[in-house]
């Protein structure tokens, strides 16, 4: 199982690291996104401060889910996706490294541009610091969750839409605990609290999401 | 017609529930009807008024069994959905799609009954507090499950795929309200409980309970009419629908 995790693991950066462009997508539509923001609401640094941390964590998030369509699209197109599904291992195997793949990809780059969109919107330190440890542990959860969407919506007419449609309700509180994170540091308070809960439900999905993303994915190549 | 002995799963069979289901469907109208013109009489002109908030709280006996319905429904769905995935029972992955559209419309009712009642009271249509947000969330949840099983065309794969959507948004819906709830709050409390004497007099509470047993009776008549349809469309090649339509319909 650990052998299958990794091949897929392995075979998906590979293949990421011929199409470069295409997974640097993802963290450029989140700059250009984030950018919009200040041209839509105003300069005013103070406003922009205090907006910083909600609108990085809705970026982040839309950066996933546009992106995680493409997880199981090609796989299943030129038919590797089954093959991988007869393997003899457990296709929680496969789920999971599937998510992993996804956030080494688009997880980790938004998390290394984060700093740079700290400085476009004046965040100071502790915050920048507490908005980097909270999306360490929140974009994993966005990869998991958004995989089970892309396997429940595989192949279909219009799956884009239908993805983001039924996933970000279910992401709502790593949002919630990821940003109120951020405003808490701001504000003078702890934000330790937001880390467990942002803690434990990355340990519950972690738990949970592969399992039910290899039933999905059973449930949509039958 | 002689009929077969009856047994626990008689009505599993989509041919003998259509049938049982259409001699209920009347009797929920009726029961509908009736719960429904005697808890709106009791709330509208037995009940106090209400010594802070005035006439604008009569519409709880709207917007309360109407939150009520919607959790459940939900709840509902998801269990009968993961009973037609478990074991394959067509009929239960059908009553699931048919409860859906019913589960959005009380989430949708209680939202917009709430608005209407927050207006007077809060001065403001809406405010993103715990409870309101977490029913958005509900109704972004079943618009979800709607979606994706009209998405595909697979009858098969629709039904396991929203079953597993249903399955785990009912597990996330506890972790949904309690994050937004630590996240602001502002909602009054709940002031019906199981366990605590209820704080309402009780011409109130007796309205409130009859217009949760009339949502109840509608829930299940348009459900069973809707499952129904939902039958006779699936069961199209089956003898007995061909017979039903009067041999109208393609053998």
């Amino acid at each position: 199982m650990r052998d299958l995790f990794l091949a897929v693991l392995l075979r998906d950066l590979k293949l990421a690291s011929r199409r470069r462009i295409d997974s640097l997508l993802p963290v450029v539509f989140f700059i250009v996104a984030l950018s919009l923001f200040p041209l839509g609401v105003g300069p005013e640094p103070q406003m922009l401060r205090d907006i910083a941390p909600g609108i990085v964590w809705v970026c982040a998030l839309l950066a996933s889910m546009l992106s995680v369509g493409s997880l199981f699209a090609g796989d299943l197109a030129d038919g590797s996706l089954e093959q991988m599904l007869l393997a003899p291992q457990p296709a929680i195997a496969i789920a999971a490294a599937k998510s992993a793949a996804h956030w080494l990809l688009t997880g980790l780059p938004l998390i290394v541009a984060t700093p740079l969109v700290g400085l476009l919107f004046g965040l100071s330190g502790p915050a920048l610091a507490a908005l980097l440890a909270g999306l360490l542990l929140g974009t994993p959860i966005l990869s998991l969750l958004g995989a089970l969407g892309a396997a429940l919506t595989l192949g279909l007419r219009s799956g884009g839409m239908l993805l983001i449609l039924i996933v970000l309700p279910l992401t709502m509180p790593a949002l919630i605990f990821g940003a109120g994170a951020v405003s808490n540091v701001e504000a003078g308070l702890s934000a330790s609290g937001h880390f467990s809960l942002l803690g434990a439900l990355l340990l519950g999905t972690a738990l949970g999401a592969p399992l039910a993303t290899a039933a999905a994915l059973r449930i949509s190549t039958e | 017609m002689n009929s077969p002995p009856l047994r626990l799963y008689t009505f599993a069979a989509p041919s003998r529930f259509y049938q049982l289901a259409g001699w209920l469907v009347p009797w929920f109208w009726v029961a509908t009807v009736a719960l429904t013109v005697a808890g709106l009489y009791i709330g509208f002109f037995i009940a106090p008024t209400d010594a802070t908030q005035g006439e604008a709280y009569r519409i709880i006996f709207i917007h309360v069994p109407a939150a009520w319905m919607s959790m459940l429904l939900y709840l509902v769905m998801a269990f009968w959905a993961g009973i037609g995935w478990a074991f394959k029972a067509r009929l239960a992955s059908m009553v699931a799609r048919a409860i859906a559209p019913t589960g959005a419309m009380f989430t949708f009712l209680a939202l917009w009954t709430g608005a209407i009642w927050g207006k007077p009271t809060w001065g403001t249509w809406w405010v993103w507090d715990a409870r309101l947000t977490s029913e958005l969330i509900l109704l972004f949840l079943y618009l979800g499950y709607i979606a994706l099983v009209n998405a595909i065309d697979d009858v098969r794969r629709a039904d396991q795929a929203g079953a597993l959507l249903a399955l785990v948004g009912s597990v996330n819906v506890p972790i949904i309200y309690f994050s937004v709830k630590w996240w602001n709050t502002l909602h009054q409390g709940a002031t019906i409980s199981m366990t605590a004497a209820p704080k309402m007099a009780s011409t109130m509470l007796t309205a409130m309970l009859l217009m949760t047993l009339a949502f109840w009776a509608y829930a299940f008549a348009v459900v069973f009419t809707r499952t129904r349809a939902i039958v006779v469309e699936r069961e199209a090649h089956a003898g007995w629908v061909a017979e039903l339509a009067g041999g109208r319909m393609r053998p």
